[in-house]
C-alpha cells in the first residue's frame, strides 16, 4: 500500500496582481498551502513565501515583506490547493523505480532529469531549459550588462560555453527585445587539429544562429602561428604566449567589428577556480578583479560575463539536451597543469557540496585588500597602445622575445631585471628586428 | 553507450559504443559493474581521466537514458536491456 499525494492545481484566481489585496491574503491562508512558481517565474524559489508564511494571515498595519513579492510575480505563480491524499494499491509505475518516482519539482507533471546544483531541486528538462535561461536574463537585467542598440561580440571558441552563450543569448535577445547586435569573433592561434577543427564549429553556429562571424588569427596579428611558437620553445609556457596574445586578440578583433562589448563564455566553476588560482599565486590585482561580472569599463572594450552564475554542469547538459553543435577536444600542447589542479580540486569540492562554487565566487567578491598593498597602475604599452601596467604590454614583450630569440623574455618573474631592459629599447639594435613582425596598433 | 566531451579520446576515438555487459548476477547489472567493465575493457589511456576511486571523476557528467545519474541512484543505478548511458567530461578547458 502506497500513499500518493495528488495535487490540485488551480489558476491564479486574480490574473490582475493588484487585486491581491489583504483580504484576498487571508482567503489564500486558509485555503492553500504554498505557492508554486510557473515555469515563468523569475524569482529563485528561495524568495517566495513559504508554506507558513503564507499559512499566517499578515499583519494589519504592514504588507509582509513577501506580499510585494507577490504582487510583483502573482503572475508567475501557480496556486497550489489543499493537497488530497488518496491511497493507491500497490507499487508505483515504473518511474518510481528510476529518479524515485518523483515529479518535477516545478512543473509536477514531468519527470525530472536532473537536480538542480544550486538548490538541489529535481526538475524535468522542459522546466530547466526556461529556468537555466530566465536565471541568465535576470543576471544580464540585474546587472544591466546591456543597453538597446549595442554591438556586442561573443568570444566564440566553438567550445561547449561559448556554443551555449551564443544560443541563450541570440533566444534571449529575440524573446526579451534586448535589441542587440550578435556578432561571432573566433580567434585561429593556428594549432592544427584542435583551433582548425573547432573553427568549423564556430562556422557552422554562425549559419545555424544566424550570426556574422569574424575570425582574427595570430599569424596576422603576430606574424606567428601557435605550432610556430611551439616549434621554437617547445611545450612549456606555450600556454602563456597564447593566453596573453588571445586576450589581445580578442580585443583587436571586437574593434574591427566597432563592437561595444565582448561577452564571454566564463561560467562559475571557471571563476571559482580563477580566485583560488590568484589567492595561490598572491596575485592581489587579480584577484579582485576577476570576480567582476564586467571588466574593463574604462578600457576601450567592456568585458562582461553572463554565465558568471552558472554551472559548468549545466551549462553542459543544456548544450546535451539541446543537442547545441560544440567541439569538445582538448588542446593538443599540454594543458595548464596548475590551473588543472584547481579546477580538479572544485569539482572534488562540488561533488560535496555545490553551493561550494558560489562562495569561493563570493569570497572572492567580498576580499577586502588592505591599504597598504601597492596596486600596479593600469597605463598603455608604448609600443602597441594596449592597456598594460608596465611599459611594454606582455604581448610585445613576449613577441619580442620571439622575435629576437631570447625566449625566456617575460615568462617567470625572475626574469624582473631583463623585462626593465626591454622597456628602454636601444634604437639602433631592437627597433628594426621589432618592425619586421610588429604587433599592430590598436585600432581604438 | 556514449562518451562525449572529449572522452571519446580515452576510446580510440570511439563516441558510441553497443556494449553487452557480462554480469555475474543474473538480473541485476548496476552503473557501479558497467564503470569496471568499462574501465578495462573500452578506455585505452589516460584512465584517470575517467575513473576517480572507485566512481567516474567528479567532472564527469553521466545520464542514464537522459536522466542524471544522481536521480537513478548513483553507483548503485540498476541498468537494463537497452538503456543508454552517456558519459560528458569537463575537464579540460574551453
Amino acid at each position: 500500500m502506497k500513499f500518493h499525494k495528488t495535487l490540485h492545481y488551480e489558476a491564479l484566481p486574480f490574473e490582475n496582481p493588484l487585486s491581491l489585496d489583504r483580504r484576498c491574503y487571508q482567503n489564500l491562508a486558509q485555503e492553500t498551502r504554498f505557492f508554486q512558481p510557473r515555469a515563468s517565474c523569475p524569482l529563485p524559489s528561495s524568495a517566495l513565501p513559504t508554506r507558513e508564511a503564507i499559512s499566517s494571515p499578515p499583519r494589519e498595519d504592514t504588507s509582509d515583506h513577501w506580499s510585494g513579492h507577490l504582487h510583483q510575480y502573482a503572475a508567475h505563480l501557480t496556486i497550489i490547493n489543499c493537497c488530497t491524499i488518496s491511497m493507491e494499491e500497490g507499487e508505483g509505475s515504473t518511474a518510481s523505480k528510476r529518479g524515485g518516482g518523483r515529479l518535477c519539482f516545478i512543473c509536477n507533471q514531468r519527470r525530472p532529469a536532473l537536480k538542480r546544483p544550486k538548490t538541489q531541486e529535481q526538475i524535468c528538462r522542459e522546466c530547466f531549459y526556461v529556468v537555466f535561461e530566465e536565471e541568465i536574463h535576470r543576471v544580464i537585467m540585474d546587472n544591466h550588462l546591456f543597453k538597446p542598440g549595442e554591438r556586442i561580440a561573443v568570444a566564440a571558441s566553438g567550445g561547449k560555453d561559448s556554443t551555449v552563450l551564443a544560443y541563450v543569448l541570440s533566444e534571449l535577445n529575440r524573446r526579451h527585445s534586448y535589441g542587440l547586435d550578435l556578432f561571432l569573433l573566433s580567434v585561429d592561434e593556428g594549432i592544427t587539429g584542435y583551433r582548425d577543427d573547432s573553427l568549423e564549429t564556430v562556422k557552422r553556429n554562425e549559419i545555424q544562429y544566424g550570426l556574422p562571424l569574424k575570425v582574427v588569427s595570430y599569424k596576422d596579428l603576430y606574424g606567428w602561428t601557435m605550432d610556430e611558437i611551439v616549434s621554437v620553445i617547445g611545450l612549456k609556457n606555450n600556454c602563456t604566449f597564447c593566453g596573453v596574445f588571445r586576450r589581445q586578440a580578442l580585443d583587436r578583433g571586437a574593434a574591427l567589428l566597432k563592437a561595444d562589448k565582448l561577452v564571454t563564455g566564463h561560467n562559475a566553476d571557471d571563476i571559482a577556480e580563477t580566485v583560488l588560482l590568484n589567492i595561490l599565486r598572491g596575485d592581489i590585482a587579480r584577484l579582485s578583479r576577476c570576480t567582476f561580472i564586467v571588466t574593463g569599463e574604462d578600457g576601450p572594450i567592456p568585458r562582461c560575463k553572463p554565465f558568471k552564475y552558472t554551472y559548468e554542469k549545466e551549462i553542459n547538459k543544456y548544450a546535451y539536451f539541446k543537442k547545441l553543435d560544440y567541439f569538445s577536444t582538448e588542446c593538443t600542447y599540454s594543458p595548464n597543469a596548475y590551473r588543472g589542479f584547481a579546477r580538479e580540486f572544485i569539482k572534488d569540492l562540488e561533488r560535496i557540496r555545490p553551493q561550494a562554487i558560489l562562495d569561493i565566487i563570493r569570497s572572492g567578491e567580498d576580499f577586502r585588500i588592505s591599504t597598504t598593498t601597492r596596486m600596479p597602475e593600469q597605463g598603455t604599452c608604448e609600443r602597441c597602445g594596449y592597456i598594460s601596467s608596465q611599459k611594454l604590454c606582455k604581448a610585445c614583450v613576449l613577441l619580442e622575445g620571439l622575435n629576437r630569440g631570447l625566449l625566456k623574455l617575460g615568462i617567470s618573474r625572475a626574469n624582473g631585471s631583463r623585462r626593465h631592459d626591454v622597456g628602454h629599447p636601444k634604437p639602433e639594435a631592437k627597433r628594426p628586428i621589432i618592425q619586421n613582425k610588429p604587433c599592430g596598433t590598436l585600432d581604438f | 553507450m556514449v562518451g562525449g566531451g572529449g572522452l571519446d579520446l580515452l576510446c580510440n576515438g570511439v563516441k558510441i559504443h553497443h556494449v553487452d555487459v557480462p554480469h555475474k548476477d543474473q538480473n541485476r547489472l548496476e552503473m557501479r559493474d558497467l564503470l569496471a567493465w568499462v574501465q578495462s575493457n573500452l578506455i585505452k589511456e589516460r584512465p584517470e581521466m575517467f575513473i576517480k576511486e572507485d566512481s567516474v571523476r567528479p567532472g564527469v557528467l553521466v545520464l542514464v537514458n537522459d536522466c542524471d545519474w544522481e536521480l537513478c541512484g548513483g553507483l548503485g543505478a540498476e541498468l537494463e536491456e537497452k538503456d543508454v548511458v552517456v558519459f560528458i567530461s569537463t575537464l579540460h578547458g574551453g
